[in-house]
């Protein structure tokens, strides 16, 4: 079943054309990696498809429903989850109230007065603290925790609408080898247990072949290769983005 | 037609004298990030200096030039010693602190003037060129005005030539746009900082010299000189010197016709167009959006409710106020009602600058809107005590609403802007509007109704309401909307992502704080009897400020014992010194180098490591 469907989006800043006329779609319970060199034009791609950023053309569906162009806001409600490359989390809260205001935000629950907020949903929150291994660290303050597990509590956050699709942007950046691996697996079975769509942007090679089901390949804001990793590991525009042929570099 | 040129280029030159002190303030702002509240005080200083300098010295023109240059100089010297002794030593704190700080500093010059130079306004007797008149278009111009006119642009284009010619220069439009950057390349920031400093210090010295012939050093140059600045800073964009130039030209223009056409509203007008700037460009008009300084978002403590020995102590203390006022004289009594409204007006203030993230310098706007709006329902409306004190709360509750939609997307310093420029809007329609307010004269005769008129009753009833409100602000502070509020602060971007309104959330806590605010303004109506513009003024909006960060922003403890403290710190020192000012100005400058992070957020933190260790 597909749930996210991207037609021909297009952005250009100023004369630069970051992203042009990408298509793609991808399916419930499918882990789909956008990679290219820097400046390719993942983050803008991203930042298209969650409403931070608006499409100059193109149409993006999430189940069937036209979300072009909504806020970030009306996105998520609609159920899109997102982690950021840096981390963006409430570092006056411990972790599980992290969790809480999501569920709160989720459940419609924000305009209440009285009663204290960690009285609420306080065994949902553990519950979604508990798949991405973070239990133990729920009542510490979100601002002290190490990177890995600031990820990880994004992770949980980005859960607590229950999301039928899961934009993760870098989620491994600046991890320990080891750490990436153990993070992107752990993606990996939401993705199969839950259904949920992954699409993610990733540096990590071997992350990238380790889980991803299928993989984008974007050089200068197009479209050069899609298809799982054998296929991308072959291709010869790719391999002459990525390992330069003098002829069309863009990359590092 | 001579008259409308005239009047042009006296805007002119009026532009010229406010650039020079913006320009230091925007130059300042740029390189150390620091608002610098006592900018004003430096120019006060430069006009005493220059005042000094030039009544000893013979009255040529050239003898003018070197004494007001001298004069700039020496308050350059100043502002070395400030940058020095304090402000190198908090570059590091909250933004907020920093201000604090140099308020604490305009509060010693008052005094320091004061002693020095006396209570008097001093003139400076002009001589024969100084106060020759040019013909222009059959009007006759002050030459003195003509000379201002070209020192303004002289100054923009000494200062252009000094940071795109010169190594130094360079060095400051870099570490404008990336101070990090700067100092990871080896580049001697202190020394950067402290010649940032003097420079815009200096230009400070040289405005007030400058302001000499045409006024007079006064004790009230300090908080207009700053007011004006800021108004130009953020009108202009903040960092931006064309921009400061182009905001005093039109700030200074507007003066000088609005005084001509609309004499009635030019203390409104200054504001309004900062308004409508600001919501229109929320930059300024040539300024860039603002880059936080890298990690600063994410040194924020955790928020816990307090430990149940503290609330005992809470407990207690309440129980005692219950019970003072069998032990305690009429005077104190007084004095503990004024404590327990400005326990209030801080909390209020707390709800907007702790969660909310929304530094409100103009607080008093609400608290001033609720206590003319008691004292319209009792003397206008004939209504009884406790109608007029449901009015004050709804009524500044209902303008928090209509200037909320306007402020709640601007961030930081110019949020804290807008805030001022509405607080001094409400002062001048206080202040002007003379048949309907009474103006300086206020509005008297404002008491209790007669059950509560004993003064004990009225500290009871004071007592409840207050300690009533607080704990139902914490409380929601505690509830899903104080955390979604400050999930908001936090992170703007996972805010949003989540689902998130920033803008209704921030218009409600704003709304909820001018009602909190409005009612304290109630209250102090009542407790005193009257009501007067200065309820409004600046000062009472630095009086919240002031009391929120003493105590501390991080939970509701703080704005409580923060409240308590100023409010007793000011009484007692009224009584013991008349240099109240210079004792009060040290003492924040004390406990904001000793305690960065407010009384109770420091004590609460020593307490929580006593009891780990």
């Amino acid at each position: 079943m597909t749930i996210l469907n991207v037609a021909g989006i297009s952005k250009s800043f100023g004369g630069v054309r970051a992203v042009a006329d990408v298509s793609f779609s991808v399916a419930a319970g499918e882990m789909l990696a956008l990679i290219g060199p820097n400046g390719a034009g993942k983050s803008t791609c991203f930042n298209m498809l969650n409403g931070q950023t608006a499409p100059d053309s193109g149409r993006v569906t999430l189940q069937g429903r036209d979300i072009t162009g909504l806020s970030p806001r009306r996105i998520w409600r609609l159920g899109v989850g997102r982690t950021f490359q840096i981390t963006a989390t409430f570092a006056s809260m411990t972790v599980r109230e992290n969790v809480q205001v999501a569920l709160l935000a989720h459940h419609r629950r924000v305009w209440r007065f009285l009663r204290p907020a960690f009285a609420w949903f306080g065994a949902e929150a553990d519950g979604l603290l508990a798949q991405v291994g973070m239990a133990e660290q729920a009542s510490r303050a979100a601002g002290v925790l190490a990177y890995g597990d600031l990820k990880r509590l994004e992770l949980a956050i980005a859960l607590a609408n229950a999301p039928a699709l899961l934009l993760m942007d870098e989620p491994t950046a600046g991890m320990a080898p080891s750490e990436r691996v153990a993070l992107m697996r752990l993606a990996r079975d939401l993705a199969s247990q839950r259904g949920i769509a992954v699409l993610f942007t990733e540096h990590d090679m071997d992350v990238v072949f380790g889980v991803a089901d299928r993989i984008l390949v974007l050089n200068r804001g197009e479209l050069i290769a899609e298809g799982d990793g054998p296929a991308i590991r072959s291709d010869a525009r790719v391999r002459a983005v990525y390992l330069g042929s003098g002829a069309t570099s863009g990359g590092h | 037609m001579g008259f409308v040129l005239v009047q042009f280029l006296t805007g002119l030159a009026s532009a010229s004298s406010l650039f020079l002190v913006a320009a230091g303030l925007t130059v300042i702002f740029g390189v150390t990030r620091v608002v610098n509240f006592a900018h004003g005080s430096l120019y006060m200083l430069g006009a005493y200096l220059g005042w000094t300098i030039l009544s000893r010295l013979p009255g040529g023109p050239a003898w003018f030039a070197g004494g007001v240059v001298l004069a700039g100089l020496g308050i350059a010297a100043v502002g070395v010693l400030i940058e020095v002794l304090l402000l190198q030593r908090i570059y590091k704190a909250p933004e907020l602190l920093q201000l604090l700080a140099t308020f604490g500093v305009v509060l010693v010059v008052q005094d320091l003037v004061l002693k020095l130079w006396g209570p008097n306004d001093l003139t400076l007797s002009r001589p024969p060129w100084m106060r020759s008149f040019v013909q222009i278009a059959g009007e006759r111009m002050p030459f003195y005005d003509l000379l201002m006119i070209g020192i303004g642009p002289l100054v923009l284009l000494a200062l252009w030539l000094l940071f795109t010619r010169t190594r130094w220069g360079t060095l400051v439009r870099a570490a404008t746009q990336d101070r990090e950057m700067v100092a990871a390349l080896g580049v001697d920031q202190r020394l950067l900082f402290t010649t940032v400093f003097a420079l815009g210090a200096g230009l400070a010295g040289i405005g007030g010299a400058l302001a000499l012939p045409d006024g007079s050093a006064n004790g009230q140059m300090d908080l207009t000189a700053i007011t004006d600045a800021f108004v130009v800073v953020v009108v202009g964009g903040l960092g931006s010197l064309p921009g400061a130039y182009l905001a005093s030209l039109l700030i200074a223009l507007l003066q000088a016709f609005g005084i001509v056409l609309l004499p009635k509203i030019t203390l409104v007008l200054v504001f309004v167009v900062m308004a409508v700037v600001l919501v229109v460009r929320p930059n300024g008009l040539l300024g860039r959006k603002l880059t936080l300084a890298r990690g600063e978002a994410n040194t924020l403590a955790l928020v816990r409710p307090a430990e149940p020995a503290l609330r005992w102590l809470g407990v207690a203390a309440l129980l005692l106020a219950v019970w003072a006022p069998w032990f305690v004289g009429p005077f104190a009594l007084s004095v503990m009602t004024e404590m327990l409204v400005a326990m209030l007006f801080a909390a209020s203030l707390h709800v907007m600058m702790g969660p909310g993230g929304m530094p409100s310098f103009g607080h008093a706007a609400w608290f001033g809107l609720g206590a003319y709006g008691a004292a319209f329902a009792v003397k206008g409306l004939a209504l009884s005590m406790p109608a007029a004190l449901v009015v004050a709360p709804f009524g500044a509750a209902l303008a928090a609403l209509v200037f909320g939609g306007f402020v709640v997307r601007l961030s930081g310093v110019y949020l804290a802007m807008l805030t001022l420029a509405f607080a001094q809007i409400v002062w001048a329609v206080m202040f002007q509007a003379v048949s309907v307010t009474g103006g300086d004269n206020g509005i008297l005769g404002v008491w209790p109704a007669g059950w509560a008129s004993n003064p004990r009753v009225f500290y009871w009833l004071t007592l409840a309401i207050c300690v009533a409100c607080v704990l139902v602000l914490r409380r929601a502070l505690y509830a899903p909307f104080g955390y979604a509020l400050r999930a908001t602060r936090d992170s703007a971007l996972r805010a949003e992502a989540i689902g998130l309104n920033a803008g209704s959330l921030r218009l409600v806590a704003l709304v909820i704080a001018g009602a909190a605010a409005g009612l304290a303004g109630g209250l102090a109506a009542f407790s005193k009897g009257s009501v007067f513009p200065t309820y409004i003024s600046i000062d009472r909006s630095v009086d919240a400020l002031v009391m929120v960060l003493l105590g501390g922003v991080q939970s509701m403890a703080g704005p409580v014992v923060g409240a308590l403290a100023y409010t007793g710190l000011f009484d007692m020192l009224l009584m013991v010194t008349d240099l109240w000012r210079l004792v009060l100005g040290l003492s924040i400058i004390a406990l904001v180098l000793v305690f960065p992070q407010g009384i109770a957020g420091t004590t609460y933190r020593l307490w929580l490591r006593g009891r780990e260790a």
